[in-house]
């Protein structure tokens, strides 16, 4: 009777706090599960299903459609009349591969070109006196305060051929004749190097403020001249804010579709304007998504490099 | 405390007493500032080859200073550090034959063990065959053969610790540098990394600098001692003779345990001298060859453990005072019993426990007898 009356109030707290507390661990857990089924996987099957409908002139543009009265016989017969038409499609225009290949080239340039003017403001910012870091970081920041496409607009009002850059060079002398750097690809690696530097600048800047300055004093107490300890220590150190870096500046830039349009000339093919064309000029939805299902595909690998990166690192912080 | 009052060979190593030794590292007239902070005041000091020189002293007293300045982290506001007869003043730290081994180790987190000793070799160019053979040498004075491929993180305190000292020993300095190296460990692994970094040093001929706040550490390790006090040297000797005749009330107060006892120079007659301590006492005496001036105020200082305690008035006593047991403070091998004179002051005096607990006689509130040759009180100057 004793026995009992012990071991029964500590059943009676497993049977109570244990599943109620798991059905709250599985709830916290499952809203990120249901936020990316709801805004990621849903219009993912929405577009992929479109993408292998038919273009038609009507309302919507395709067919098929799922007619949810139908039944089980409206989504065989949907199922039946899809086709990979659309990316049979993609492969036969040379537009296509020349859109993928021109928008990998332009953001691999671009985040290079960001890394390089990125690192040395990262590191004068971790360098910078203590008090003057908030505020520098802050500098940073502050452009995000302003309209994206606000900013991108007023980049040709600099780089236009009245504008500000030429004027100010032709007033140096260091040009007699302005500059065509609007609508040519110079003026989107400009764009897309003056947008995605924050995205670079940030990471790059949370890795050397915690480098260890003992570390520098020691390889050159140990006959390294600082010039080599940046490359032996401080370095090899950042790589993980380098690659962070790189990935949130590249795989936005591949896609990108507004920089281009407003700063780039009609001779720069990017996928995301070819995209944008397919969807609302020529009114082709199902090829349109075809083109958003292969950039996805494509970006699925740098994705998953990133992802591994950022594991590594949290792991190598334990 | 315990002193460790090194056993020495028949030969003595004291080249500071020998006029024609000229000095490893000297120190002329230096100030370092920082901004209004004068970190080390007009200091001039002289260590000579093969010492295990210690700069003692509390934290801000200026001896990481001192050692930074060594190791070429800071340059000095005015005065010259000498190395040999090279004036180290405009050399950059990658340029001097000084290694240093850091108290947070500073192990570069992406390199082996391996890359790590070898990183200072490397810079030099040495041959990859020549580097192999150091490293191994090294892996093996410190006994880390098994770790050579791990990196640092995979390694525990004290193996983080001796990776640092072989990688800071591996160019074979003229001058090693160790900033509080034994800090981060617990005591027993301390008091075992002491002597093995004594040997290591014997072994290797080389001159060691040791920054430290341990009193225990620099009398076990060290030639000589530095004790410093806001950026000025108060006292440099060896450590029985800063332990034996401290120049000072605070070189003796910070290295062990110490009695201070004011008073007024009463007589001197002979190499023996009269102190007034309390009103109504017998006037302590007290060997010394200089002649003080009666009437001036001084300090005497006697280390705890030649102060002998009694319940019986002892016979012939040079110094004896009465008092009254106020506390005692065990700590196994030995007793402390802080005694209360007449006059309120509280003098310690070290018993080592050579009977077992129960058979000592001496407990709280009885009055006792401390007392002491006259050999064991020293005059302090300040």
């Amino acid at each position: 009777m004793a026995v009992a009356d012990i071991t029964s109030p500590s059943e009676e707290i497993q049977e109570t706090s244990s599943p109620s507390s798991g059905w709250g661990r599985k709830l916290l857990i499952a809203i990120p599960y249901i936020w990316l089924l709801i805004f990621f996987l849903a219009p993912f099957v929405i577009v992929l299903k479109i993408s292998l409908s038919d273009v038609i002139l009507a309302r919507p543009p395709y067919f098929p459609n799922f007619d949810i009265s139908e039944g089980w016989q409206g989504l065989l017969a949907m199922l039946q009349a899809f086709d990979l038409e659309n990316y049979v499609w993609l492969t036969e225009d040379t537009l296509y591969l020349n859109s993928y290949l021109s928008s990998l080239r332009i953001a691999s340039i671009s985040t290079l070109l960001t890394l390089a003017i990125g690192y040395p403001i990262a590191y004068a910012m971790a360098k910078a006196p203590k008090e003057w870091r908030a505020t520098l970081l802050m500098l940073v920041i502050l452009p995000f305060w302003t309209s994206f496409l606000i900013r991108v607009y007023a980049w040709i009002g600099i780089l236009k051929k009245e504008g500000f850059l030429n004027y100010f060079l032709l007033w140096t002398g260091i040009i007699d004749e302005p500059l065509m750097i609007l609508n040519t690809d110079t003026a989107i690696y400009i764009g897309i190097v003056y947008s995605y530097l924050p995205f670079m600048v940030l990471p790059l800047y949370a890795v050397l403020e915690k480098l260890d300055i003992s570390l520098l004093e020691a390889a050159t107490d140990l006959g390294c001249s600082p010039l080599k300890a940046f490359w032996v220590i401080t370095l090899p150190l950042s790589l993980s804010g380098v690659w962070a870096g790189c990935f949130l500046v590249f795989i936005p830039a591949v896609g990108e579709f507004v920089i281009p349009d407003i700063l780039g000339g009609s001779s720069t093919i990017m996928i995301g304007k070819t995209l944008w064309v397919e969807f609302f000029s020529n009114r082709d939805w199902p090829v349109a998504s075809a083109v958003a299902i292969l950039l996805l595909l494509m970006l699925i690998l740098p994705i998953i490099l990133f992802q591994k990166q950022q594991e590594k690192q949290a792991e190598a912080s334990q | 405390m315990e002193t460790l009052v090194n056993t020495q060979p028949v030969c003595k190593f004291a080249p500071w007493e020998d006029p024609a030794q000229e000095p490893l590292v000297r120190f002329e007239n230096v100030t370092k500032k920082f901004g209004d902070f004068t970190a080390i005041e007009d200091l001039t000091l002289n260590i000579y080859e093969r010492e295990f020189f210690a700069l003692l002293g509390p934290s801000g007293c200026g001896k990481t200073t001192m050692m930074r300045m060594l190791a070429g982290f800071e340059y000095p506001t005015s005065g010259n550090i000498m190395l040999g007869q090279n004036n180290l003043q405009k050399a950059p730290p990658h340029k001097r034959p000084v290694n240093m081994m850091f108290q947070s180790y500073a192990l570069f987190p992406h390199m082996t063990v391996e890359q790590n000793i070898g990183f200072g070799l490397k810079q030099e160019k040495t041959a990859k065959v020549e580097i192999k053979r150091r490293v191994e040498e090294m892996l093996s004075l410190v006994q880390l053969e098994p770790f050579a491929k791990r990196k640092p993180h995979q390694l525990s305190g004290g193996q983080k610790q001796r990776v640092a000292l072989a990688r800071s020993l591996a160019k074979k300095p003229k001058l090693l540098l160790l900033d509080e190296p034994l800090g981060a460990l617990d005591r027993k692994l301390r008091e075992q990394t002491q002597f093995e970094l004594m040997n290591i040093q014997e072994q290797l001929g080389l001159t060691f600098v040791i920054v430290t706040h341990d009193q225990e550490e620099a009398m076990t390790v060290a030639s000589r001692i530095a004790v410093m006090d806001h950026g000025k040297i108060v006292q440099v000797a060896t450590p029985a003779e800063i332990y034996e005749y401290p120049n000072s009330r605070y070189s003796a107060d910070f290295l062990g345990d110490v009695n201070i006892i004011e008073g007024q120079i009463d007589v001197t007659t002979g190499e023996t001298a009269s102190l007034a301590w309390a009103e109504g006492e017998i006037p302590l005496a007290i060997s010394t060859k200089l002649r003080p001036q009666a009437g001036t105020t001084t300090w005497i200082a006697v280390r705890p453990e030649k102060l002998r305690i009694s319940k019986d008035k002892p016979a012939n006593a040079d110094n004896c005072i009465k008092g009254e047991v106020w506390d005692i403070g065990y700590t196994g091998n030995i007793s402390t019993y802080h005694v209360k004179a007449s006059n309120g002051s509280i003098l310690k005096a070290q018993v080592s426990n050579r009977e077992h607990l129960a058979d000592r006689p001496i407990t709280w509130e009885d009055t006792v007898y401390v007392y002491w040759e006259k050999g064991a009180g020293v005059f302090l100057d300040a």
